[in-house]
């Protein structure tokens, strides 16, 4: 551009100018156009087949008439209903567990300390070998003649072998294993968020360590760990390989994702498969929508640290 | 666990302080003796292991030599809650989820103080700094003038013993700072608070401090009151904190008594050794711009005397400051409320009490050089 045009552009009352001036304040200029690759990636991979998933989820099947057939079958099968109750029954306690014991760690990591690129890395192994590679090796391990039970009764804990796989431990140790490094990643990086000056002027006026933590780090945490547990909880409840390696798919760990395969491709019925789905997704956002509402009545501002 | 209320100490005494990091030596020997009710201002550059030497006071870095002792009692293995110091850092450090008044109060908490006396403290605390309105808002929500409030006052809300300061104005404007330095004298004198204050602006720490520590790569160059500092710098580094702003390389070219007189590329010059000086030394001259004058015809002065032009005037109020390029190329800084303007030829002098001799150590590295003139080698030499 010429430097004779800049000032044209730039005197308010030319009409265009003026518009194009009350646009940018709002943020809107040519820079948008920037989000058209972003907006094609969403529309064609989430928006799309999203929309298509709910239609199908309300075209009416033989067996399922009306818009809301494939629900109202959903909900009147136990077999099926029941899927919600054991898939939360795993994905909570595991959820709470990654979460909540993510915390200690984090907290005693926080700061910069020789080796702390070491211990992340080996943290974040599990999580790219992928929940297949990570089931066959818990099931070789927690097996009747696995590692584990022949060193507890090697150790006289007991005497015959626990009963750890193809049952409910079996899927939650599962998920333990593959949502812990990622819980345990989130919260480091909210705890590394946090000014650590706070803790030091906590402890000039007079608190303990405890109290520094339960006063000064758990409060400004409080945040990140209803994002880290909302995350987490949406990995754990749509579990699936090892639901069906490590425990018993067609019993007590019938995992809502199951539910909605076995539509999809052992009857081919598209339509309930979507509608599975679709009331998957809405469990999600239940338990996110309380996490969030727990969440406000804590302090959610800034904490001070590098991101702020 | 309750902490047992601040006990008022009559000295605090640094025994040779020191802290490294890994080979790096952040301070060096520190000692220095805090009298009860005292304000002492750590002053030197960025870097040079103010916070270092407060953070050991605070207890919140462990000391890696020397000892601390509040009168007969070792504290610096002390941990900093124990120790019941306040703080003020540089960065407020405000709990950013707690109300001011929540604030203020969080030190009382700790230390199990009842309810009733916490209130009437907190209240007592955010009426001195004058935070009555803001008391229910969160640090987020205040200006930082007023965020620097909240955090004395939640230092002094305690009676410690000990008030320690990080730079505590220098997150603030101009206007702002001299303003709050201003109540932080006030809130000294009215509650007779043991201060320790770091700081890199030499005037704030000459207007407040009683007693003065110049540090410079975590070593102590000097330690005195300001009129001391200011009038007796003990070396070129202190003096060009002082605002000795006119610092020149010379050579020593006769030593008599307590003056010496020095040859600042050409020019003679008769001025007091601050240090011990030979002749033949390396040495830098130094006069502060206020004891330049610009000298009428007729005039003598027994520190030096010299023609030069006038380069530039730059007004402030009441006075000029002015540059003037002297015959030899080297400039001169002068604050005088003359009338002087550019371009024209003006005598300055200063006199010989006024005019300090340093040894030349090389911890001022602003000092023009533009080489000792070839007389002066001579002179040296013979
Ligand atoms: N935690 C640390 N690790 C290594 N070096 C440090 C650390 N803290 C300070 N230093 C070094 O010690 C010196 C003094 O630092 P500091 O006391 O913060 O200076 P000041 O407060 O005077 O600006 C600096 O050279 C700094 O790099
Ligand atoms: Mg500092």
């Amino acid at each position: 551009m010429s430097a004779g045009t800049l000032p044209a552009a730039a005197v308010p009352t030319d009409p265009k100018g003026a518009w194009r001036h009350r646009l940018a304040d709002r943020g809107v200029d040519r820079t948008l156009w920037l989000l058209l690759p972003a907006v094609i990636f969403v529309v064609a991979l989430f928006v799309y087949p999203f929309l298509y998933g709910l239609s199908l989820s309300f075209t009416p099947t033989k067996d399922a008439p009306g818009i809301f057939g494939n629900y109202a079958k959903f909900f009147a099968d136990s077999y099926y209903r029941n899927t919600i109750w054991l898939t939360l029954r795993l994905a909570i306690p595991a959820t709470l567990f990654n979460t909540l014991a993510s915390v200690p760690f984090a907290y005693w990591m926080r700061g910069r300390f020789p080796g702390k690129r070491a211990v992340t890395t080996m943290l974040v192994v599990p999580i790219t070998l992928g929940t297949v590679l990570t089931a066959e090796g818990l099931l070789n391990f927690l097996g009747n003649a696995g590692w584990l039970n022949r060193f507890l009764m090697l150790i006289h804990v007991t005497d015959t072998p626990l009963k750890l796989t193809y049952n409910y431990w079996g899927v939650f140790l599962s998920l333990i294993l593959s949502g812990f490094p990622f819980a345990f990643l989130l919260i480091l990086s909210y705890t590394s968020g946090i000014d650590p000056t706070l803790e030091r002027a906590a402890s000039t006026m007079g608190a303990s360590t405890w109290q520094r933590f339960m006063r000064i780090t758990l409060p400004l945490l409080a945040p990140g760990l209803a994002t880290t547990f909302s995350l987490a909880f949406v990995m754990a409840f749509s579990v699936f390989p090892s639901a069906l390696m490590l425990g018993n798919p067609q019993g007590e760990e019938h995992v809502i994702a199951i539910a909605a395969y076995e539509q999809a491709y052992t009857y081919y019925n598209y339509s309930y498969a979507s509608a599975i789905a679709m009331i998957m997704g809405a469990v999600e956002l239940l338990v996110i929508a309380a996490v969030q509402a727990i969440r406000r009545t804590f302090y959610i501002g800034t904490t001070g640290g590098k991101g702020a | 666990m309750t902490v047992a209320p601040a006990k008022e100490f009559s000295e605090l005494r640094l025994d040779r302080v020191g802290r490294s990091f890994g080979e790096a030596n952040a301070l060096t020997d520190l000692s220095l003796t805090i009298k009860q009710g005292e304000f002492i201002a750590l002053l030197g550059p960025s870097g040079c292991g103010k916070s270092t030497a407060l953070n050991c006071l605070a207890g919140l870095l462990p000391l890696t030599h020397g000892s601390i002792w509040e009168d007969d009692r070792r504290i610096d293995t002390m941990r900093p809650e124990k120790r019941g110091f306040g703080m003020v850092f540089q960065n407020y450090a405000l709990f950013p989820h707690m109300s001011v008044r929540k604030n203020v109060a969080f030190g009382l908490e700790m230390r199990k103080t009842p309810p009733a006396e916490i209130k009437e403290r907190v209240a007592e605390a955010i009426e001195l700094v004058h935070l009555e309105d803001q008391a229910s808002k969160l640090p987020g929500q205040l200006s930082g003038g007023q965020q620097q409030r909240v955090a004395i006052a939640r230092a002094v809300v305690l009676r410690p013993p000990l008030v320690l300061m990080d730079e505590p104005l220098s997150n603030l404007d101009a206007k702002l700072r001299l303003e709050m330095r201003t109540q932080i004298r006030r809130l000294h004198q009215a509650l007779n608070l043991t201060t320790v204050y770091v700081t890199h602006d030499q005037e704030e720490a000459l207007s407040l401090a009683d007693r003065l520590v110049v540090l410079r790569l975590g070593k102590v160059q000097q330690i005195g009151t300001p009129r001391e500092l200011y009038s007796q710098p003990a070396n070129a580094f202190v003096a060009d904190f002082m605002g000795y702003r006119n610092l020149l390389k010379a050579q020593v070219t006769a030593v008599e008594g307590k003056q010496v007189v020095a040859d600042v590329s050409g020019i003679r010059v008769r001025a007091t050794a601050m240090t011990d000086l030979k002749v033949g030394d390396a040495t830098i001259v130094g006069v502060r711009p206020d004891d330049v004058l610009v000298a009428g015809p007729g005039t003598t002065s027994d520190g030096f005397l010299v023609e030069g032009l006038i380069e530039v005037v730059e007004y402030q109020g009441r006075e000029v400051v002015t540059e003037v390029r002297l015959p030899n190329g080297l400039s001169l800084t002068l604050r005088t409320d003359e009338d002087l303007h550019a371009g024209s030829r003006v005598s300055v002098a200063a006199a010989t009490g006024r005019t300090l001799a340093f040894a030349d150590d090389n911890t001022v590295t602003r000092v023009p050089d533009l080489g000792v003139s070839a007389e002066a080698v001579a002179a040296g030499e013979s």
